[in-house]
C-alpha cells in the first residue's frame, strides 16, 4: 500500500522505522535508535547504537548480543522518542517479547512482533493494545492452522518417550534453541518428572530462563554425560540443526521428532524424514490471528511476515484497510 | 472406524518395513472381519463407491468444506494449494467435535457412504459435512482418504500380502494368488484368503523358486564335471511360466504377476502341447540375432503393463526355459534335474514358436575347458556359468551345494569420489551413498554409483574426510573435492542416453580405496567406453 506521509511506521531498507520518533522496530541493518520486540535472531541484530526493549527480555538480549547500550523498560511503561510516546507490552511469544505501542498526537500504532495466544507458562500472555493501525506477524495465516492443546502435545511427547524407552531408543526432539526449547520443559514439566538432556546450544538458553526464575524441567547436558553412556529411554532435546549431524552417532538406536507448528502439515512431516511430529508454535494460529487484530479495534491492518496475502485479501473483505511489509524476518518455529 | 485411522497412524509414522509389517499383523489379529476385509481392500488401493456410484468429488468437497469451515471458497482452494493434499486440507480446517462418532469402519462404509452413493447431492453433502462434525482429525483425515482416492501410505500389496502370510501360516504366494483378480472386501473372502486348504483357485500360483549360490571356491573342488550340467548365466529376469488348463500365468522372482507385459511369451505359451510349469530366464533378445540384447533393453519393458508395437519391436521378449516343475499337473520337483531337463527338452521340441527355448547346455570336459568357456561370456552378452548337479531335486530359497552361479571376474575402473550423500536407518548419519568420475578431458563426469564394498572403518573415515572436504551442498547431497579414488567393480557397462555420461554400469560396487592412488591418474571415460556393449 502506498505510504501516507502521515504514517507513524514505513518500510525502509533497514527495517520498520517511525520518522516521528527517528527510531527503527527490529531492524536487520545498523542504525542508531533500535526498539526490539524480542531475542530471536532474525528481530535482534548487532551493531545498533541503543537497544530499547522490555526488561523482561534483557537476559536473552544479553546472552545473544552481549554488552551493548541497553534502555529496558517494564512493561506499560512509557518513553518519549521524537514526537512519540512508545510504551512495550507483552506478545507471549517467547520471554521478554513486547509489542511496541506507538502514540503521537491523536494516532496509535502498535507493532506486534512475532506473537501467540496460546498459554505459555515461561512468558506474559499478550495484551491486546487498541489501536488504529495494528502491524501483524502472518507466519501461520491460513485457517487450516489451528493449534491443539499444548497440554495434549506435552503428554503425548512424554508418551512418545515412554514408547521409545520401551523399544530401548533414545527420543531426540528437535526444536529451536530460544523459546520453543524452554517453553517445551515448563509444559513437560507439568507431565513428567526425569529430567531432559540438552544439546549445548539448547542448555545457554536454558539458564537464561533458569535464571530468570521460570520453572522448567531439570535438565542435564550432554556434554557432561559419560562417553558411550546409554541414552535409551532419555528425552534429547536438540536444535534443529543437529539433525544428521556426526553429534546425533552417541544415541545408537533413536526416534527423532520435531516439535513446531510447521508440523501441522503431513507434508512437512514426512519430508523432513522425522519420525514424529508434534505440533507447539510459538506463533499465533489462524483463529488467533483474526482475533488478536479485532480486539485491537484497529482500522487498519499491515501484515509484516507469513502467508500476508491470503490475511490482508480476508481483511479487506471484512471491510478494513490492510496491506503488507516486505521484511526480512524469518518463519522459524 | 477408530481402529483403522490408528493402524494409518502407525503405518504413517514408521519409516521402517519391519514396523509397518507389525502395525499391520495387530490390525488383522484384532479388527473383526467384517472391517478387517474393507481394510484390506483399501489398503490394496481399492476404491469406496467409483466412478458409478460417486460420493462426492473435488469441486463438491470443497464447496461443501467451505461452507461447513465458513471459510471463503478461494481461501480453500489457497490452503489447498499450500497443503497440496485434499484430504489433509479438508481435515485440517475443522476443528475439534466435542461429541465422536464411534462406528466402525464397515457400518461407515457399507450403511453409510455407500448408502448414499450415486444419490442426489444433497444426501451425499449431509452424509459428508456430518461426519466433518462428528469425527476426531485422525479418523477425519482417514474418512476423506476414502472420499478421494488413495490412502498412500507407503504400504505395499507385498507388504500387507507378508503381514497376512505371517499372521496366518499361509504361504504368501498363495495370499498373492488368491488377492488377483476380482474379489469383493466380505469377511467369506478374508476367510478363504487365510485358509490354509488348497482351493480351485490357487492353481494359477507358481512354486517358491530355487535360487543357486555365488560359487566362492575352485570349480574343481565339486567333484568330477560329468555329475554336474552347464548353463549359461543370463543376465535376465527370471520367470516361471504356469500353463494349466488353457491358461497362462507369468510369474516373476519378486513373485509378481507378469500378465500382459510380456505377450509375445504369453503366446508362444499357448502353443506348448501339455499343462506345464516351466522356470526360466526372460531375456530382451530379437529372433535373428545370435545374442541376447543388454539388461537396460528388458528393463524399458519391465514397467509396461501393455507394451506398444514399438516396444515390442525393439526389445522382443524370449524366455530361456532351463526347468520343469510341473507337467500334467503332476509336481516334478522331487524328480532329478537330469529327469527335468530332458521331459523339459521334450515339450520343447517342436515348439513352433521359437520364443521359448531350450536353455542350452554348455559342453565341457574338465574344468579348465568349463573355465575357458566361461571367460567367453562377456562376448556373448552373458555373466557366466550356471553350475548345477545333475541329480539335484528342485528346491526352494536359496540353498547351497547343487546350484551355484560361477560368475566372470567384475570388470573394474579407477574412479574419483565426486558426491556423497547420507545413508538410511542406521546409516542415516553417515556418508555412505557415493558417486563417482572418470575423466573426460580435464573434467571428471560422474559414470556410478554404489553404497558397498567399505568396511565399518573404512566408511567412518571417509564419513570424516567427506566432512571435512565438502565443496558445496546440494539437500542432502555434498560435492567434495575430487581427490579419492576408488576401484570400482561392475558386472557389465551399457551404453545408455539416460545417463550424462553416455554409458551405464550395471552392479556396481566398491573394490578397494586406492588411498595410494592420485586422482589424476583415475581412468578415463574412453576405458569404459572399450568396455561398453
Amino acid at each position: 500500500m502506498p505510504a501516507d506521509h502521515d504514517d507513524l511506521v514505513i518500510a525502509t531498507s533497514a527495517g520498520l522505522y517511525c520518522p516521528a520518533g527517528d527510531f527503527h522496530i527490529d531492524p536487520w541493518q545498523p542504525v542508531a535508535r533500535a526498539v526490539i520486540t524480542h531475542g530471536h535472531s532474525d528481530h535482534s541484530r548487532p551493531g545498533m547504537g541503543c537497544y530499547y526493549a522490555a526488561a523482561a527480555g534483557l537476559p536473552i538480549l544479553h546472552w545473544r548480543l552481549g554488552t551493548q547500550d541497553y534502555r529496558a523498560f517494564d512493561y506499560g511503561e512509557t518513553f518519549d522518542l521524537g514526537r512519540t510516546r512508545v510504551s512495550l507490552h507483552p506478545a507471549g511469544h517467547v520471554l521478554g517479547s513486547a509489542q511496541v505501542r506507538i502514540e503521537c498526537g491523536e494516532r496509535v500504532w502498535v507493532a506486534s512482533g512475532d506473537y501467540k495466544r496460546q498459554a505459555d507458562p515461561t512468558c506474559t500472555p499478550l495484551q491486546p493494545q487498541r489501536c488504529d493501525t495494528f502491524i501483524t506477524e502472518a507466519t501461520f495465516a491460513l485457517p487450516i492452522y489451528r493449534w491443539p492443546d499444548t497440554a495434549t502435545v506435552a503428554r503425548d511427547i512424554v508418551a512418545w518417550r515412554d514408547e521409545c524407552a520401551a523399544q530401548g531408543e533414545a527420543a531426540v526432539l528437535f526444536c529451536y534453541a530460544l523459546g520453543k526449547a524452554q517453553r517445551l520443559l515448563a509444559e513437560l514439566r507439568l507431565h513428567t518428572s526425569r529430567p531432559a538432556l540438552l544439546h549445548g546450544a539448547i542448555a545457554a538458553g536454558v539458564a537464561v530462563y533458569r535464571s530468570a526464575g521460570i520453572g522448567l524441567l531439570d535438565s542435564l547436558p550432554i556434554a557432561e554425560q559419560e562417553r558411550g553412556r546409554d541414552y535409551a529411554g532419555e528425552l534429547i532435546l536438540a536444535p534443529p540443526s543437529a539433525a544428521g549431524s556426526a553429534w546425533m552417532r552417541r544415541f545408537r538406536r533413536v526416534q527423532t521428532g520435531f516439535a513446531s507448528g510447521w508440523m501441522q502439515l503431513r507434508g512437512n512431516r514426512r519430508r523432513r524424514n522425522y519420525d514424529r511430529g508434534f505440533v507447539v508454535s510459538d506463533h499465533a494460529d489462524w483463529p488467533a490471528l483474526l482475533q488478536t487484530i479485532e480486539q485491537t479495534g484497529a482500522t487498519r491492518v499491515i501484515a509484516t511476515h507469513g502467508a500476508t496475502d491470503a490475511l490482508v485479501r480476508v481483511l479487506n473483505e471484512r471491510g478494513l484497510s490492510a496491506g503488507t511489509f516486505a521484511t526480512d524476518f524469518g518463519g522459524e518455529d | 472406524m477408530q481402529r483403522f485411522a490408528d493402524l494409518y497412524r502407525r503405518l504413517d509414522r514408521s519409516t521402517a518395513t519391519s514396523d509397518k509389517r507389525a502395525a499391520l499383523i495387530d490390525y488383522f489379529r484384532q479388527a473383526p472381519p467384517v472391517d478387517a476385509a474393507w481394510a484390506l481392500w483399501l489398503l490394496s488401493g481399492g476404491k469406496i463407491g467409483g466412478t458409478k456410484a460417486r460420493i462426492a468429488g473435488s469441486t463438491e468437497l470443497r464447496e461443501w468444506i467451505a461452507e461447513a469451515s465458513r471459510t471463503p471458497a478461494w481461501l480453500v482452494d489457497e490452503c489447498y494449494d499450500h497443503v497440496g493434499d485434499l484430504a489433509e486440507t479438508l481435515t485440517l480446517l475443522l476443528d475439534e467435535p466435542e461429541q465422536i462418532d464411534a462406528a466402525p469402519l464397515h457400518v461407515w462404509i457399507e450403511q453409510r457412504l455407500l448408502a448414499v452413493a450415486g444419490r442426489e447431492a444433497a444426501l451425499r453433502r449431509e452424509l459428508v459435512v456430518g461426519a466433518w462434525l462428528s469425527l476426531d482429525s485422525e479418523q477425519r483425515f482417514v474418512f476423506n482418504k476414502l472420499l478421494t482416492g488413495a490412502l498412500r501410505v507407503g504400504v505395499s500389496q507385498r507388504l500387507v500380502q507378508q503381514a497376512l502370510a505371517e499372521l496366518s501360516g499361509v504361504d504368501i504366494a498363495r495370499i498373492a494368488q488368491r488377492m488377483l483378480g476380482a474379489w469383493l472386501p466380505s469377511p467369506a473372502f478374508l476367510q478363504q484368503l487365510l485358509s490354509a486348504q488348497e482351493t480351485a483357485e490357487d492353481r494359477a500360483q507358481p512354486y517358491p523358486f530355487f535360487l543357486a549360490s555365488p560359487l566362492e571356491g575352485e570349480a574343481g573342488s565339486l567333484g568330477a564335471i560329468g555329475d554336474w550340467l552347464l548353463e549359461w548365466k543370463w543376465d535376465g529376469i527370471r520367470l516361471q511360466l504356469i500353463r494349466r488348463a488353457h491358461q497362462t500365468a507369468l510369474w516373476s522372482r519378486g513373485e509378481e504377476r507378469l500378465d500382459g507385459r510380456f505377450p509375445e511369451i504369453e503366446n508362444a505359451a499357448q502353443q506348448l502341447p501339455r499343462d506345464c510349469v516351466i522356470d526360466g530366464e526372460l531375456l530382451a533378445w530379437p529372433l535373428h540375432q545370435d545374442m541376447p540384447l543388454p539388461f537396460s533393453a528388458l528393463q524399458t519393458r519391465i514397467q509396461r503393463r501393455k507394451p506398444g508395437p514399438k516396444s515390442l519391436a525393439e526389445a522382443p521378449a524370449r524366455l530361456l526355459a532351463y526347468d520343469l516343475l510341473e507337467l500334467d499337473g503332476a509336481d516334478w520337483r522331487e524328480r532329478p534335474l537330469a529327469q527335468r531337463r530332458a521331459a523339459l527338452q521334450e515339450l520343447l521340441t517342436g515348439l513352433p514358436d521359437a520364443r521359448i527355448l531350450l536353455s542350452p547346455e554348455v559342453a565341457a570336459t574338465d574344468w579348465d575347458e568349463a573355465a575357458r568357456c566361461r571367460d567367453t561370456a562377456r562376448e556373448r552378452g552373458v555373466e557366466g556359468l550356471m553350475l548345477k548337479r545333475s541329480s539335484s531335486v528342485y528346491q526352494a530359497g536359496r540353498r547351497r551345494g547343487d546350484w551355484w552361479k560361477w560368475k566372470l571376474a567384475p570388470l573394474s575402473i579407477d574412479a574419483v569420489l565426486l558426491y556423497a550423500q547420507a545413508g538410511h536407518g542406521r546409516r542415516s548419519t553417515l556418508y555412505t551413498d557415493y558417486t563417482f568420475g572418470l575423466w573426460r578431458g580435464d573434467t571428471l563426469v560422474p559414470v556410478a554409483k554404489a553404497y558397498s564394498g567399505l568396511d565399518d572403518a573404512e566408511i567412518l573415515a571417509l564419513d570424516k574426510w567427506i566432512r571435512a572436504h565438502t565443496l558445496e551442498r546440494f539437500g542432502p547431497v555434498r560435492s567434495v573435492q575430487p581427490l579419492q579414488v576408488f576401484e570400482l567393480g561392475f558386472e557389465a557397462v551399457n551404453r545408455s542416453s539416460r545417463h550424462k555420461s553416455g554409458f551405464a554400469v550395471r552392479f556396481p560396487r566398491i573394490l578397494r580405496w586406492r588411498q595410494d592412488k592420485p586422482a589424476a591418474e583415475a581412468d578415463r571415460l574412453e576405458t569404459l567406453q572399450a568396455l561398453a556393449r
